[in-house]
């Protein structure tokens, strides 16, 4: 293993400061810190492995993302080019498209894809790709709110019952245990039911449903990261509990469950557009997605771009959002 | 004529910046019955060259350049497949670790009778018959009952075993032993190595032993073949490379390798107390105090006793000595050493510790705040410098966490402690902004010792805290210790199954077998006139010793 040219410095600098401090012991301290120098590569596993001399990347920028292996992954930059552009339909949709969502031109009802009607129109002479851009903002923003509780109420659950243990341990547990064991759908019509229909309250249903996979995975990260030595060398250095939690276990542990985020998300907006579809989420016109496909699933026969093109967008963000969670839990590894 | 004769290999990986060569033109003969170890640190190349001899490279590994001749045949450039007939048959291959070695959800006979399944044993029967054979050969009592288990139910010395009977079964001409014993316990170490030469004794197999262990090299090969870098700096008999080594490296690691040192017992200093002998009576001498310590384990299943780790277990530690716990893995010193720093509550018996005032208090009982403040006393160094570092945090907040924690000085302040403290390990300033990540494992036992000096505690437990670390390395750490321990007047409980490490930094010694001590004394006394029996094997295990006395 030679001494990467980038660590020379390093190594005057290492001498030189230990000499200053070593006094009697020059000579010795002065062999320590050449020894230490020489070997300042990268982890051994990695050194057997063959990786570069010099220093690993930082662990997690968003750049490392692009960075890993040897080339970028191409599905990695279309998917985040994807959520890009859903997020920017949501923020700024007046740049995408010229037409209005709400209001049609009755005339030019039931065209089919055309350079003009990038998805068609539907029956009422709307431009599909327009509702479809402006729908992006209730599918997005449902989609958030509906991450948002998951993670927040599952993350709480989860790191109590890892950090403390114990019977609230069992308790919790057991609570989300009876809620992994009702169907999905089941749930999130039956919390709607309570709380009334509309697009919030769908995104809020969506979201009690999340809350048992977030609380299962934040506490076996929690209950993984409690075990490690270096938690245990923070509470032997005087860490307070609330300390240790707030310093080790939870930077620590919380990588995987972004990355289960980032999944949620995906799948949020596809039970968004369930729930859209059954007619619980937001009401006709708002051009909400899953309601779009509903709209045009009576014109199948006649009219396919009406379910098949708004479809085709939901499952593409989903794709991305699944592919970028993919790479946020690699990165855990 | 040799079994295998390699000349100038060179392997090189692919990585970021391009192909980079690892092994640099090595040159190895191994002849007919011979021991030939290739000896280097880790990151030399030695496991690279070894597995590049069967193609057995990792991904992105390449052969560049030289020939391989098994037996005269040369397979240099050969495909995989026609490797796949060399490998168990010609060369048998016995891995580094015998618990990750495995398959653990298959039982022990049908992953030995495997290599013999693949290489055309058809017959069932006749494939049970040589496993069971095999399993005998290599000392495993009643190997029926061993071919039916899982690997999870055998000690690491049995898997071991195992492995070396899989890596005989087609009586390969050569054997390459990639670090056989590098994770067992010494006399269990000694063992398998004393089988690995009866089979070369008796079917006249070669074997190429790699090893970063100087000792064991000198012990068992006839020929040394020293790494550093990827190059062959030395090599020749065993006797000649130990008595004239030639070349700086082979001398530095001579120097370094703790079991063949001979340098003299440290000795409790009686200068404190012959110097003021009136500051002597009013300091009690004893930092520690373990008295008649009992700690049991439950164990699953009803009516089941418990497992008791340690059993009446006693020692003293003077104030600026060290004392080393050493035995096998089992023998409950690294419980003690929890017991002692508090992660575990005694089930009987008082540990003493001084406090600020000079007297000995008992903390066998301590909790919450108080148990929070005995930190600042007593401090751990774990064995692993890769786990027992927060991956997330830099340098510089993991050694300044313990001031942090006592709300001691600003942050300022906090950061330059931090750096002094640094400076006191001999670590480069600029590692501070660097996370353990970019650590070399050395580096990051320097942090854990920076960090566990940060509260100026009296005492520090180091548990296996060398183990870990590499020949060089680990001399350069105990150099270490030994300087602060004179500076700072530091009191060490040195936890450790490496008697040879023990016997360079420790004063006193308990010897501990099944979670009791079975012999204390001073270092000198244990090591020339050991009075238990398990002393003498442990002292007759370690490699190299037979070399020095001879």
């Amino acid at each position: 293993m030679t001494l990467p040219q980038a660590h020379a410095p390093i190594l005057e600098d290492g001498t030189d400061a230990a000499a200053a401090v070593g006094g009697g012991d020059d000579a010795r301290v002065r062999g320590e810190a050449r020894d230490e120098a020489a070997v300042t590569v990268v982890d051994p596993i990695a050194r057997d492995a063959g990786a570069a001399d010099g220093l690993p990347e930082r662990r997690f920028s968003a750049a490392r993302l692009f960075a890993r292996g040897r080339r970028p992954s191409w599905a990695l930059l279309v998917a985040v080019a994807v959520i890009v552009i859903a997020v920017l339909w949501a923020v700024v949709p007046w740049l995408f498209t010229s037409y209005d969502p709400i209001v049609g031109v009755p005339a030019e009802k039931l065209l089919p894809p055309s350079a003009a009607h990038w998805f068609g129109t539907d029956a009422i002479g709307r431009d599909l790709y327009a509702r479809v851009v402006y729908g992006a903002i209730h599918s997005l923003s449902g989609a958030l709110i509906a991450v948002t509780v998951g993670l927040a109420a599952g993350t709480v659950i989860g790191v109590l019952a890892g950090s403390i243990g114990g019977w609230l341990d069992d308790v919790l547990m057991r609570l989300v245990d009876v809620l992994l064991s009702i169907p999905g759908l089941l749930l999130m019509l039956s919390v709607i039911i309570l709380l009334g229909f509309g697009t919030v309250n769908a995104a809020i249903a969506v979201g009690v449903v999340s809350i048992a996979s977030f609380a299962r995975l934040s506490r076996s990260e929690v209950v993984r990261v409690r075990r490690t030595d270096y938690v245990e060398a923070a509470f032997g250095s005087g860490g307070t509990f609330a300390a240790v939690l707030g310093r080790h276990v939870l930077p620590n542990s919380l990588t995987a469950v972004v990355g289960l985020a980032a999944l949620q998300f995906g799948s949020a907006i596809l039970a968004i557009s369930t729930l859209g579809f059954l007619g619980y989420g937001a009401p006709p016109p708002t051009p909400e997605w899953g309601l779009l496909i509903a709209e045009g699933r009576n014109y199948v026969a006649t009219a396919w771009w009406l379910t098949t093109l708004p479809g085709l967008v939901v499952l593409v963000v989903v794709l991305s959002a699944n592919r970028i969670s993919q790479s946020i839990g690699r990165g855990t590894r | 004529m040799s079994v295998l004769d390699v000349q100038g290999l060179r392997v090189s990986y692919d990585s970021r910046a391009g192909r980079r060569e690892v092994v640099h033109g090595v040159d190895v003969s191994v002849g007919e019955g011979a021991v030939v170890a290739l000896v280097g640190e880790s990151g030399s190349g030695k496991s690279t060259t070894a597995h590049a001899l069967i193609g057995l490279l990792p991904e992105g590994g390449r052969v560049d350049g030289g020939s391989i001749a098994l037996g005269g045949v040369d397979i240099t450039g050969w495909s995989q497949q026609r490797l796949r007939a060399v490998r168990g048959a010609q060369v048998g291959l016995v891995p580094q670790d015998p618990v990750s070695s495995l398959d653990p959800v298959r039982p022990i006979g049908v992953q030995v009778g495997e290599v013999l399944r693949l290489h055309g044993v058809r017959s069932a029967a006749v494939r049970r018959a040589r496993v069971l054979e095999l399993l005998e050969r290599v000392g495993l009592d009643d190997p029926a009952l061993r071919a039916r288990q899982y690997p999870h139910e055998l000690s690491g010395g049995m898997r071991q075993r195992v492995l070396i009977a899989t890596a005989i079964a087609l009586r390969p001409r050569l054997i390459i032993a990639d670090e056989p014993t590098s994770a067992l316990d010494v006399t269990v170490q000694r063992r398998i190595l004393d089988l690995i030469d009866d089979l070369r004794r008796e079917e006249g197999t070669s074997v190429l032993l790699v090893t970063h262990d100087l000792g064991v090299a000198a012990d068992r090969a006839q020929r040394i073949v020293v790494l550093n870098q990827g190059r062959v700096v030395e090599q020749g008999p065993s006797a000649g490379i130990l008595s004239s080594p030639a070349d700086v490296y082979t001398r530095q690691l001579l120097a370094d390798a703790p079991a063949l040192a001979v340098g003299d017992f440290r000795r409790p200093a009686p200068a404190l107390f012959l110097r003021d002998a009136a500051a002597a009576a009013a300091e009690n001498p004893y930092v520690i105090v373990a008295d008649g310590l009992v700690k049991e384990f439950a164990v699953h299943g009803r009516g089941r006793e418990p497992f008791r780790a340690v059993d009446d277990v006693s020692f003293q530690v003077r104030r600026g000595t060290t004392h080393a716990l050493v035995g096998e893995s089992g023998s409950g010193k690294t419980t003690t050493a929890r017991l002692v720093t508090r992660f575990l509550q005694p089930d009987a018996g008082r540990i003493e510790l001084v406090g600020s005032s000079g007297e000995l208090a008992d903390i066998g009982g301590l909790r919450g705040e108080g148990l929070r403040r005995l930190r600042r006393r007593i401090q751990l160094v774990y064995q692993n410098p890769f786990s027992s570092l927060d991956p997330r945090q830099n340098v510089a907040q993991i050694v300044a966490e313990p001031l942090h924690n006592f709300r001691e000085g600003t942050r300022a302040e906090r950061s330059a402690r931090a750096a002094e403290l640094l400076d006191r390990v001999a670590l480069p300033a600029d590692l501070l902004e660097r996370t353990p990540r970019e650590l070399s494992g050395g580096q990051r036992q320097r942090v854990a010792i920076a960090r566990a000096l940060a509260i100026r505690p009296d005492v520090v437990v180091l548990d296996e805290a060398v183990s870990a670390l590499d020949v060089t390395v680990q001399a350069r750490i105990l150099e270490l210790l030994e300087s602060l321990q004179q500076e700072l007047g530091l009191t060490y409980l040195f936890i450790s199954h490496d008697l040879a490490v023990v016997r360079r930094i420790s004063h006193t010694v308990s010897v501990m077998r099944r979670g009791r001590v079975v012999e204390a004394g001073s270092t000198e006394d244990i090591f020339t006139s050991p009075a238990h029996e398990y002393t003498r094997e442990l002292l007759a295990a370690v490699p190299g010793r037979s070399e020095v006395a001879a």
